[in-house]
């Protein structure tokens, strides 16, 4: 319990000492999953509500597959995206390994499904309710998925919410196509790994309870603007 | 579906095209004993001063960095496995190899020293009665040079470790780092390499119980990409380092580097 205080403590002290290093590494952390996250809402969004939305052949498949893909493992999508951008790799010429853009690449395959997989569930349940309404009315396709996505857009919050934990707490992809490089590609995650590594158990401790004040922010900052939005709608 | 996931690796690419893109960088593949133990915090700063060139460390296992850098993910090789360095250049991937310095492997263990093997010089005989104990020993079993090395002194030993894997033989898979962690918890022996072991912070009581035996030597040698074979490679950038690491400056960073007031690398470029 005693070493617990004390990390609790250094990682106080790591916080409020606010050091050059630290914030740009917080800051990489920050960039790099929060792009994640919104590209993979432009993709998985209309995605997941176009799934969820329409009945066409073969639909289960694609459901079986969305929720599945939801426990990729980190470091397989890592490989997948270091085979894709390797040098030796098709993607090879665009010259982004080790680069914050492949971190950016790896973590939207990871985080994508997930958008899609959990708003597919939001905009299903959802368009139980509406779908006598737009048949009456005759609204078409890409109007329907449109007014569901906007209808949803509090539960979808949540579901941005899931992507961003998912993307900001793994380690295993961007450690392999950003390589933990000082300076240019090392986050919280892949710092913690190193001082793991280096056997400084107690700040590798203290940097992850760094990482979970930064989740609990953004997740704060998240709920305190839906909060208003909802205000104001209803005001 | 393929548009969308091209949309979004367009979209990623002029995100990232932003700030971190210095143009006069290299990549070095290398290993974590260099990285870890600090080596690079020091002699790198040194090196951009003098060139105005940024050099980025992927330090992963020696297996892993040959691997990258046979791939073109690398504009220069340092690592510990002067056979396999070797090999990388016969096969064409790298233009020659050349010595940077060296330091050695020790063996580490419980200060109780379960298997009585403490003080031994002859680490071969260490190992063999390590293994007649059967007190568990953490083995990277990575592919990594630490891992070849240890490798070749188990045969020495004539000890079948293959056999052992899973009883006391434990092979972590894993980093240097996290086997010396899984080493220290489980109270098992391990082999590491000096740096590692001196700027390592989690020992747990354990201690340097076998060193000193000439088979323990730890040669690092430097190689550059072969821009022929890799034509993205950053020859010329990486010729600079190369030959920079091999200078007489180079040496003398790295034979002034310090863990603990203790020189853990030792030059020997040309040697």
């Amino acid at each position: 319990m005693d070493s617990f205080w004390r990390i609790l403590g250094e990682a106080v002290s790591l916080i409020l000492a606010w050091d050059s290093d630290l914030i740009e590494i917080v800051g990489l952390s920050l960039r790099v999953t929060l792009s994640a996250v919104a590209i993979s809402c432009v993709i998985g969004l209309p995605l997941g509500a176009a799934v969820g939305a329409f009945r066409f052949p073969g639909r289960t498949a694609v459901i079986v597959v969305l929720n599945a893909l939801m426990g990729l493992p980190p470091v397989v999508v890592g490989l997948i995206a270091y085979l894709m951008l390797s040098a030796a790799g098709p993607l090879g010429p665009l010259e982004l390994l080790y680069t914050p853009a492949a971190m950016i690449i790896a973590q939207t395959i990871l985080v994508t499904p997930i958008v899609a997989a959990l708003s597919r569930q939001v905009v299903e349940d959802c368009y139980r309710e509406y779908a006598e309404q737009f048949d009456s009315l005759g609204v078409g396709p890409f109007d329907r998925v449109a007014a569901l996505l906007w209808d949803a857009r509090y539960s979808l919050l949540t579901v941005a919410l899931a992507g961003f934990g998912r993307a900001v707490a793994e380690v295993g992809a961007v450690i392999i196509v950003g390589g933990n490089i000082n300076h240019v590609t090392r986050v919280m995650t892949t710092t913690i790994a190193l001082e793991t590594s280096k056997g400084n158990l107690e700040l590798a401790l203290a940097l992850g309870v760094v990482l979970l004040a930064i989740a609990v922010a953004v997740n704060g900052a998240v709920m305190t603007l839906r909060a208003s939005a909802v205000r104001m709608a209803y005001a | 579906m393929v548009r969308h996931a091209l949309f979004a690796l367009t979209a990623a690419a002029f995100i990232a095209s932003g700030p971190a893109a210095a143009d006069r960088f290299i990549i070095v593949q290398s290993t974590t004993s260099t990285q870890n133990s600090g080596l690079y915090g020091h002699i790198l700063p040194i090196f951009r001063e003098r060139t105005g060139i940024e050099v980025r460390v992927v330090a992963v296992g020696t297996g892993q960095a040959i691997r990258n850098a046979a791939n073109g993910d690398g504009d220069v090789l340092l690592v510990h496995a002067p056979k396999a360095e070797e090999k990388f250049v016969t096969d064409g991937h790298g233009i020659e190899r050349a010595d940077v310095m060296y330091n050695d492997f020790v063996i580490v263990g419980p200060a109780s020293d379960p298997a009585g093997v403490a003080g031994m010089r002859d680490a071969a005989a260490a190992l063999r009665k390590i293994a007649e104990a059967a007190v568990p020993f953490a083995s990277r079993g990575d592919d990594s040079g630490t891992h070849k090395a240890e490798l070749r002194l188990w045969k020495e030993a004539g000890i079948d470790v293959a056999a052992a894997s899973g009883s006391w033989y434990r092979e972590t898979g894993s980093g240097m780092g996290a086997t010396l962690n899984i080493g220290a918890g489980m109270g098992a022996y391990a082999m590491t390499d000096r740096a590692t072991w001196t700027s390592f912070g989690n020992r747990n009581g354990h201690r340097i119980v076998v060193e000193g035996d000439p088979r323990l030597f730890n040669q690092y040698g430097i190689v550059l990409v072969n821009p022929e074979k890799h034509p993205n490679v950053r020859a010329g950038l990486g010729r600079q380092f190369v030959d920079w690491v091999l200078s007489e400056e180079g040496q003398s960073a790295i034979a002034s580097y310090r863990v603990e007031g203790r020189q853990v690398f030792f030059p020997n470029a040309g040697g």
